[in-house]
């Protein structure tokens, strides 16, 4: 039938021409195209641009670019936590309780001797009497006559990393030596510093899983919303005879493109603020504010890690997208 | 080409809006689907086209049952029909060209293999000038005429028109009748749905007339 249709198309052709001929005020021979318009690359099924799909551009990019903030967050504390964590389980401090009778200069100089020669330790350095007074002087004034105060001396030993010093034979060999030293190895400020920092960083993670689920939902109703305008691409195609995943493909590449974009402009946001605050920390350096928080964060740094999570998260938001309207066209198809 | 036995189709809960539908569509014939506003004919049409199922009955295209075709072969089946639809259902951000190669698109031909039927085509319903324009800048009439020229450019061995004359007027009405007459000896089954009893008088053909959901066949 259709090589029938195919020889006999020509007559019918010319009927129907002449049939047309009065309804249309002239016909031009051969076709009357615009210069170069065959030449046109021809439209995308799924309209390139459109309000849903620039609102779902929009959504992507914000909540890619609250959630890369978030990581960033995550990261810096942990890594900030885990720098105050080792800064403070490498030093410890030799207290020396001073009493009456007693020549404590002495009694110092031989624990820090004592303590030089004990194998793992990188420095150790006497705080002399003037401070010691100083440490006191933020709660008990200035011109504190230290003598008349049972405050201790104190000798701050830094321990070298990596050597692991036994702590345990060096506080027994202070106490054996010297009369009235005790070693602190700042174990307990250690233990709630880790409680801390664990605390922070599960925080962080639960607000970090809020987010992203937040990213998820708001990226999966904005790409239904966006699918729902384009509802009748979906059945135009599946009624002229478009198999399901022709139709699957198309969508699911435009919603590819629209997440990566949305993902990289707000996950690109994020990554440009943190190397702006990453230089700005550089730049103001020596400041009284630039200490504190270099005190407070480290450099500021989210390091490759951070950027390289930024980055995956924006291919995951990518992916949710596509991977959405791959769903929701299916469902329409089903609906059919 | 179309076989329907004791077909019913409810939507939901509802009542049968079509019941004990028995009727054949042979190849090359031509008949109007005729009946007043809500009596089931884009129902009727719909089953056709496979974009629903029948609550009951069996339903035979091209020798296939449906009921046990997957995605894919009615996918295949759907190419062998042609589709005018009442709302016409262009897309918009696509040339009255682009909308009336849809069908080659989707079936994976290159653009250069079928640029010159697409034109010739064009030119043949009188869009000539127009195939570079959008839906929305086109007037009904010539929104119809590119909708018919979707339906009818891989040829189909069977052609449904949801009220294909309803936008346009008598005389443009007449003409596309004759396009669908001219089509139909080229050996398209054609199948009209339409109120218009004046229209149909100007062509003898075969009458299925749905009146409260049953149909009546006038041979």
């Amino acid at each position: 039938m259709r090589g029938a249709s195919c020889c006999t198309k020509a007559a019918c052709i010319c009927m129907i021409e002449r049939d047309m001929s009065d309804h249309r005020h002239s016909r031009p021979s051969t076709p009357h195209l615009p210069r170069g318009a065959l030449l046109q690359v021809e439209s995308p099924i799924v309209p390139k641009d459109s309000i849903s799909g620039r609102a779902l551009v929009a959504v992507v990019a914000i909540m890619t670019f609250l959630a890369s903030l978030t990581t960033g967050a995550v990261m810096l504390v942990r890594a900030t936590a885990s720098d105050w964590q080792s800064d403070v389980a490498r030093e410890i401090t030799v207290q020396l309780r001073t009493a009456p009778g007693r020549d404590a200069e002495a009694e110092v100089r031989r624990a820090a001797d004592l303590v030089r020669a004990f194998p793992g330790i990188s420095d150790v350095r006497v705080y002399s009497r003037e401070e010691s007074a100083r440490l006191l002087e933020p709660w008990l004034g200035r011109g504190l006559v230290i003598d008349e105060l049972p405050v201790p001396r104190l000798i701050v030993v830094k321990l070298d990393p990596g050597s692991g010093a036994d702590l345990a034979a060096l506080r027994k060999r202070l106490a054996d030596n010297v009369r009235g030293a005790t070693l602190d190895d700042h174990r307990s400020w250690v233990d709630r510093m880790r409680a801390m920092a664990n605390s922070a960083v599960i925080a962080g993670i639960l607000i970090l899983g809020l987010m992203f689920a937040a990213t998820v939902l708001s990226v999966t109703f904005a790409t239904r919303g966006a699918m729902a305008a384009n509802r009748t691409i979906v059945e135009v195609l599946h009624l002229i005879g478009a198999r399901d995943r022709f139709i699957v493909g198309q969508f699911q590449r435009h919603f590819l493109l629209l997440g990566l974009k949305g993902g990289l402009i707000g996950g690109g946001a994020a990554i440009l603020l943190f190397l702006i605050l990453g230089s700005g920390a550089t730049l103001f350096a020596g400041t009284a504010w630039a200490d504190q928080f270099d005190a407070l964060f480290g450099s500021f740094s989210i390091g490759w890690n951070g950027y390289i999570a930024i980055l995956l998260q924006i291919a995951l938001i990518a992916v949710i997208a596509a991977l959405t309207s791959r769903r929701t066209v299916f469902q329409t198809l089903d609906g059919f | 080409m179309v076989r329907f036995e004791n077909v019913g189709l409810r939507y939901g809960l509802g009542p049968e809006v079509l019941r004990d539908l028995t009727f054949r569509i042979n190849p090359r014939s031509f008949q109007f689907l005729t009946g007043p506003s809500g009596a089931g004919k884009t129902s009727l049409l719909k089953l056709l086209y496979m974009s629903i199922r029948p609550t009951r009955g069996l339903i035979t295209l091209f020798n296939y049952d449906i009921a046990s075709l997957d995605s894919d072969d009615l996918a295949a089946l759907r190419r062998r029909i042609g589709i005018v639809f009442q709302d016409f259902r262009l897309l918009d951000h696509m040339t009255t060209y682009e909308n009336v190669a849809l069908p080659f698109r989707v079936m994976g031909r290159d653009e250069a293999s079928y640029r010159h039927e697409v034109i010739e085509l064009l030119q043949w319903v009188g869009l000539g000038e127009r195939m570079w324009a959008l839906p929305p800048v086109l007037s009904g009439g010539e929104k119809q005429r590119a909708a018919i020229a979707r339906a009818v450019i891989a040829r189909p061995e069977l052609l449904l028109a949801d009220e294909p004359t309803g936008n346009v007027d008598p005389s443009l009405g007449q003409r596309l009748l004759r396009l669908f007459v001219e089509l139909n000896k080229t050996g398209t089954a054609v199948v009209i749905a339409t109120h218009d009893i004046a229209l149909m008088d100007q062509f003898d053909a075969r009458r299925l007339v749905l009146h409260e959901g049953r149909l009546h066949l006038y041979d």
